[in-house]
């Protein structure tokens, strides 16, 4: 069927909206049967997330580690690759940012040091993702199997690392010592206090603007450049690509290496901007939650703002509903997650084919 | 130092076992076409599915039954997604293993208020250990003795069914009309379309003997290996299985081999924290703990061997229409 008869709408809204609708009816579901009200529950969240300044705050800091890893998937996505090593790319690329900080923040200003974080993050994070690209374009093996792999590889590297180097001397903790103020990045709301703003006391800090400039880029770049040319028409169709003279290999190893620098600036929010120590299982699942958000938000930079900022919202309003109704744990954030994956991911052609069959028809009729 | 090698054998036989069932449950579905990176979720919502009703019913096999149960449901979700709907198999994996992560502390808290635990199991809600005839008084015997009483003796039951999937999947998918048909949809579903089979039919059916088998798995974690449920216990047992799978190059018993090499690195992992070798000194337990995945990057990778699957893996199968 011809997607050109089918009105824009109906793809970027109507179709997502209905996906996230049936989760949150299904989690609806769940929350009735654990014998508490769901629109009291809905309630509860959404005044969580959105209700006051702090709760804003809370939820655009969540939503920036969640636009990271959004836009890292979905720049695999647009060249047909399944990144699902986001969370090993992220655990570190918070490496690459913890190292560059704990090795300059006696000695180097903040304006030195936070342009090397960045690169650091990028750097370690595309490193993590260059393997399994490599080995995917060259020697053919799948993709998902060496991502999922090398999530457990790191994870292990960074237990390795914490407990047996970077572990602050005579202590138990495993982390390492917290960094000199030099190598904290700003909150906003340090930054907005001396404008006469208050927008309330949260852990959102300048990586949220950097989340921002990267959305722009992704955006730039992909539909804006030679090269982001050559990843569509790698993701739409390889075959065609490799006729076109385009090096599918040249194009998949840099789509990787792009996604995993993506996915490592999720260490700028979470070592830099909120811990300021190096800590194990700092990425609590925002890697395969960046799968979900680059679902919902159609692979676009404006989808996946959207979107990131809508789980963000889950996640700071799921925190205020467990303290309200001490029943139903932030875990019911995974399942509304993992059924937005379902419907919008796995599931898209449940309805997709049918709607747009509808509007075909009437635009033929 | 034969005392040891035995204790060591006799842990890996524990913690190859969920591997092994979902190992075997993976063959299934991959053979079938289908990719199943849901492993994981089947686990972690069997195992929380068993060790509920074993508490509330007081019986392990009733508890093995909703771990099924659970299981089957989670592989018809994921049949539903890519069979009928023709979705993204990793995607709907990852749906399911999500979905779950949540939903088993979601509905624990609820029904147990145990900050995401069920209660302790004892007696018959667990499976418990068989000992088997004359170990007691073999038990003395050089060699034999240690083997048959310390070795083979003394596990449970789900232990001693998981080795003996090994033989019955083998003769399923290599000697019977439904295996013949199993690995011909993952190689070629227009062939058996042609011959008048159904694709979907197949597929599904592979799902629900992975779902099953995957059932065994976690029913053997919580209600076997563990006395109850703990929140993320499958603790990425199905993503090494999915290693165990690949490494086995999808064949009974090289994946068989595989469980038990990842099972014994475990083993051994355990055993040597904190001990001193000879010349090298210290081997950190975290660069044993990788061995099974960085073993899994380099087959695929053509270093050691070719791992090359099913043919129509992961591919939907469109009936074509005049």
């Amino acid at each position: 069927m011809s997607q050109a008869k089918v009105p824009t709408w109906v793809n970027i809204a109507l179709i997502p909206i209905l996906n996230i609708l049936l989760a949150f009816l299904v989690s609806g579901l769940v929350i009735l049967a654990i014998g508490e009200n769901p629109i009291e529950a809905a309630g509860y969240l959404i005044y969580g997330a959105l209700g006051y300044n702090e709760g804003i705050g809370y939820t655009l800091y969540y939503a920036t580690n969640l636009i990271f890893t959004g836009l890292a998937v979905s720049v695999a996505f647009k060249g047909g690759l399944f990144n699902i090593g986001g969370e090993g790319q992220a655990y570190i690329g918070g490496l690459g940012v913890g190292l560059i900080c704990l090795s300059l923040d006696h000695t180097m200003p903040f304006y030195v040091i936070a342009p090397l974080a960045v690169i650091g993050a990028a750097v370690f994070g595309a490193a993590w993702a260059y393997i399994p690209a490599y080995l995917q374009a060259r020697r053919g093996s799948h993709i998902v199997i060496t991502t999922i792999m090398f999530n457990f590889i790191a994870s292990s590297l960074m237990v390795y690392l914490i407990v047996n180097w970077l572990k602050e001397d005579g202590r138990m903790a495993p982390n390492s010592r917290t960094f000199e103020e030099s190598a904290w990045l700003p909150y906003l709301h340090e930054l907005f206090s001396p404008l006469g703003i208050d927008i309330g006391d949260s852990p959102l800090n300048l990586a949220f603007i950097w989340a921002l400039l990267c959305c722009v880029f992704v955006w730039g770049l992909i539909w804006h450049t030679r090269w982001g040319y050559q990843l569509r028409t790698l993701g739409t169709n390889p075959t065609a690509a490799r006729y076109a003279g385009i090096d599918t290999a040249k194009v998949t190893i840099w789509a990787m290496l792009i996604s995993g620098g993506l996915a490592g600036f999720v260490g700028l929010n979470e070592i830099m901007g909120v811990n300021h120590n190096l800590l194990l299982n700092f990425t609590a699942g925002y890697g395969f939650a960046g799968i979900a958000v680059a679902l919902m938000g159609r692979n676009h930079p404006i989808g996946i703002i959207i979107a990131a900022i809508l789980f963000g919202a889950l996640y700071q309003g799921g925190a205020e509903l467990n303290f309200e109704v001490p029943t139903i744990t932030r875990d019911i954030v995974v399942v509304i997650q993992g059924l937005v994956i379902l419907f919008s991911g796995a599931l898209e052609h449940m309805f997709k084919d049918r709607i747009e069959g509808f509007f075909i028809r009437r635009a033929v009729a | 130092m034969f005392e040891t090698l035995i204790l060591m054998l006799d842990a890996t036989m524990r913690v190859s076992t969920p591997l092994i069932f979902a190992a075997l449950a993976g063959l299934y579905s991959e053979r079938a076409g289908i990719v199943d990176i849901g492993l994981e979720g089947k686990i972690l919502g069997s195992a929380f599915a068993a060790a509920a009703g074993a508490a509330v019913f007081g019986s392990a096999w009733i508890g093995l039954c909703f771990g099924i149960l659970a299981s089957v449901s989670l592989a018809m979700i994921h049949g539903f997604a890519c069979i009928t709907h023709r979705g993204d198999h990793i995607v709907s994996g990852v749906a399911i293993n999500t979905i779950v992560a949540g939903l088993t502390v979601t509905l624990s808290m609820h029904w147990f208020g145990m900050g995401g635990q069920t209660p302790a199991l004892s007696g018959d809600a667990r499976f418990l250990d068989i000992t088997f005839p004359f170990a007691d008084a073999l038990q003395d015997v050089p060699v034999i003795g240690a083997i048959y009483s310390n070795l083979l003796s003394g596990h449970n039951i789900l232990v001693y069914l998981a080795f003996a999937m090994v033989p019955v999947t083998y003769w399923v998918v290599y000697k019977t009309r439904f295996g013949l048909r199993l690995r011909a949809v993952g190689e070629n579903p227009h062939a058996v379309d042609t011959a008048g089979i159904s694709v979907s039919f197949i597929r599904y059916r592979a799902l629900i003997i992975c779902g099953i088998l995957c059932g065994l798995a976690g029913a053997y974690l919580s209600t076997a290996h563990n006395a109850g449920f703990l929140k993320d216990m499958s603790a990425g047992k199905g993503y090494m299985a999915l290693a165990a799978l690949i490494f086995g190059k999808w064949r009974p018993v090289p994946v068989l081999l595989a469980c038990l090499l990842f099972g014994f690195l475990d083993a051994v992992a355990v055993r040597m924290q904190g001990v001193e070798i000879p010349g090298i000194g210290q081997v950190p337990v975290q660069a044993i703990e990788v061995l099974p995945y960085v073993l899994t990057v380099l087959l695929l990778a053509g270093f050691i061997g070719k791992a090359i699957g099913p043919k129509a893996i992961g591919r939907p199968y469109v009936k074509e229409r005049a």
